[in-house]
């Protein structure tokens, strides 16, 4: 489904990216662990075409396509979910309105037919319930006045009305209290442990990996792959560290 | 009635952004202030959503009394001329209240103002500016508030909030407020504020899958609407929203 290719990205002068390659299978479920400012964030943007993300060597298809030639938004058509490490906040912008011009927009550019109002409320309510999000929420401004794990959770409620083939979460896990965390691991398993599509999940924590199991487990450091396991290898990392592991 | 004043200069104050070439075109077949007078205890409104254009340039003048106890809401639309003005002068009563909402949106070369001058004339009035600008290409938006409280207006309360977002480095925002206070027991709070669309929140959106124009458009009509939240008549906000909406899509 994705295979990146000796994937070199700069932001500003700086590489940060310095030759990462990775390739998923539709199916599966990828973890990527790695210290900070190893790259990992810098990996879902450089992905997901982020402005000032400069990819100067190397290349990435998805489903075929050459991903690096998309825009953004046609990126996210073609079926990538960026969950975001820190989710924006879009004032005066309902999350409902938001979604909805979202989704039909991708419907649009890939020929189907616009979901109605009602069919968009059933369906947002159907994964807001999912998530176990009060719809009050989806009615106010997208993540405006949210707490941390609100947002993470709010994230995951996008991913499931938009319904994705590839979500690319971001220490989705970070900012959640102990339910929440259950409650996301489960929606995650739910939306998107299916045989056509595949999951990047990137984290410093076992403990969601013990809720949605990897099939595979890298290790990122300073802008590389420089391990690749089963699940076994986070346990690993948890006891020993990045710098016994990884080095 | 037609005018008789001489055409103003760039030293008077409230014209000081003004585009006097296009003025000038028109001046001598310009009508005076329009005058409201909204009695003691009622309620007034007025929307304008499109200029009286002659030759390009529009110009709205308004001279308004709000009566003891009264209240009036303007709500103004300075789009589509080359040169728009909306000119206010309000002079409140004891109690009354002004309630003034206004979007300006303007590309190309256009220059459009809103200029008012409040006059707090009796005790415990309160007034409520809000104006928000969004300007592209070499468009040139100007807001000047004066508000005036005289020595025995205590307990006025005038607010106003001035926003502008430029497409492009080349727009300009200009806002001048202008306090000209004779009481000491009066509240007025100003801000003004001058930015830019916000680049992560535009990413996110298309992460979304929203193309560019349209997460664009989402953000600006959120950006104005406070300009009309003021409205109580939902029929009419819309209507006024929607022409705003045309003049949006028209911007970039
Ligand atoms: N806009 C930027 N300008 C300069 N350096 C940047 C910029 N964005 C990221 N970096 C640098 O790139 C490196 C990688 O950052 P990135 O956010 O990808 O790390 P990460 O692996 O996600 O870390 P964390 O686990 O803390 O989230 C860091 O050293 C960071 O400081
Ligand atoms: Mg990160």
């Amino acid at each position: 489904m994705l295979r990146i290719e000796n994937l070199h990205a700069s932001v500003g002068d700086t590489e940060i990216l310095k030759g990462l390659s990775l390739e998923l299978n539709a199916g599966e479920i990828h973890a990527i662990m790695g210290p900070n400012g190893a790259g990992k964030s810098t990996l879902s943007y450089a992905l997901g075409g982020r402005p000032g993300y400069e990819i100067t060597a190397g290349s990435a298809n998805f489903d075929g396509e050459d991903l690096l030639e998309l825009d953004p938004h046609e990126r996210a058509a073609a079926g990538i979910f960026l969950g975001f490490q820190y989710p924006v906040e879009i004032p005066g912008v309902s999350n409902l309105q938001f979604l909805r011009e979202s989704l039909n927009s991708q419907r649009k550019s890939r020929g189907e037919e616009p979901l109605s109002g009602a069919e968009f409320i059933k369906l947002a309510k159907e994964k807001a319930g999912l998530l176990k999000m009060d719809m009050d929420m989806l009615k106010r401004a997208v993540n405006v006045g949210f707490s941390g794990g609100e947002k993470k959770r709010n994230e995951m409620v996008q991913m499931g009305i938009i319904d994705p083939k590839l979500a690319i979460l971001d220490e989705t896990d970070s900012g959640l209290d102990i339910d929440a965390l259950r409650v996301v691991g489960s929606g995650i398993n739910a939306i998107m442990r299916k045989p056509d599509k595949a999951v990047l999940l990137i984290t410093h924590y076992q403990r969601l990996l013990d809720l949605v199991k990897p099939d595979f487990v890298h290790v990122l450091a300073n802008g590389r792959i420089v391990k690749t396991g089963g699940p076994e290898l986070a346990l690993q990392l948890e006891e020993d560290g990045y710098e016994a592991v990884a080095a | 009635m037609t005018t008789t004043l001489p055409l103003p200069t760039k030293r008077d104050e409230a014209w000081r952004y003004a585009d006097l070439k296009a003025l000038e075109a028109v001046w001598p077949k310009l009508d005076g202030p329009e005058k409201i007078a909204v009695a003691a205890g009622e309620s007034a409104s007025r929307q304008i959503s499109v200029l009286p254009i002659i030759d390009g340039v529009g110009i709205v003048d308004l001279d308004v009394t709000i009566g003891d106890g009264a209240n009036f809401a303007l709500h103004v639309l300075a789009v589509a001329a080359d040169y728009g003005r909306i000119q206010v002068k309000v002079t409140l009563g004891k109690g009354a209240h002004f309630e003034l909402g206004g979007a300006i949106l303007g590309s190309g070369t256009q220059t459009l103002e809103i200029v008012t001058e409040t006059i707090h004339a009796e005790p415990n009035a309160t007034s409520n500016q809000v104006v928000r600008s969004v300007l592209a290409g070499k468009a040139t938006g100007s807001f000047l508030g004066k508000i005036n409280v005289a020595r025995d207006a205590q307990k006025t309360d005038a607010a106003q909030s001035v926003k502008a977002m430029l497409l492009d480095r080349t727009a300009t925002a200009n806002a001048k407020p202008e306090l000209e206070i004779f009481a000491d027991d009066v509240k007025c709070a100003h801000g003004a504020t001058v930015g830019e669309l916000d680049k992560q929140a535009l990413f996110y959106m298309a992460a979304r899958g929203l193309p560019p124009e349209q997460a664009q458009k989402l953000m600006l009509q959120a950006f104005i609407a406070d300009a009309f939240v003021s409205m109580d008549d939902d029929t009419a906000r819309e209507a006024i929203e929607s022409k705003a909406l045309e003049a949006l899509e028209g911007l970039s």
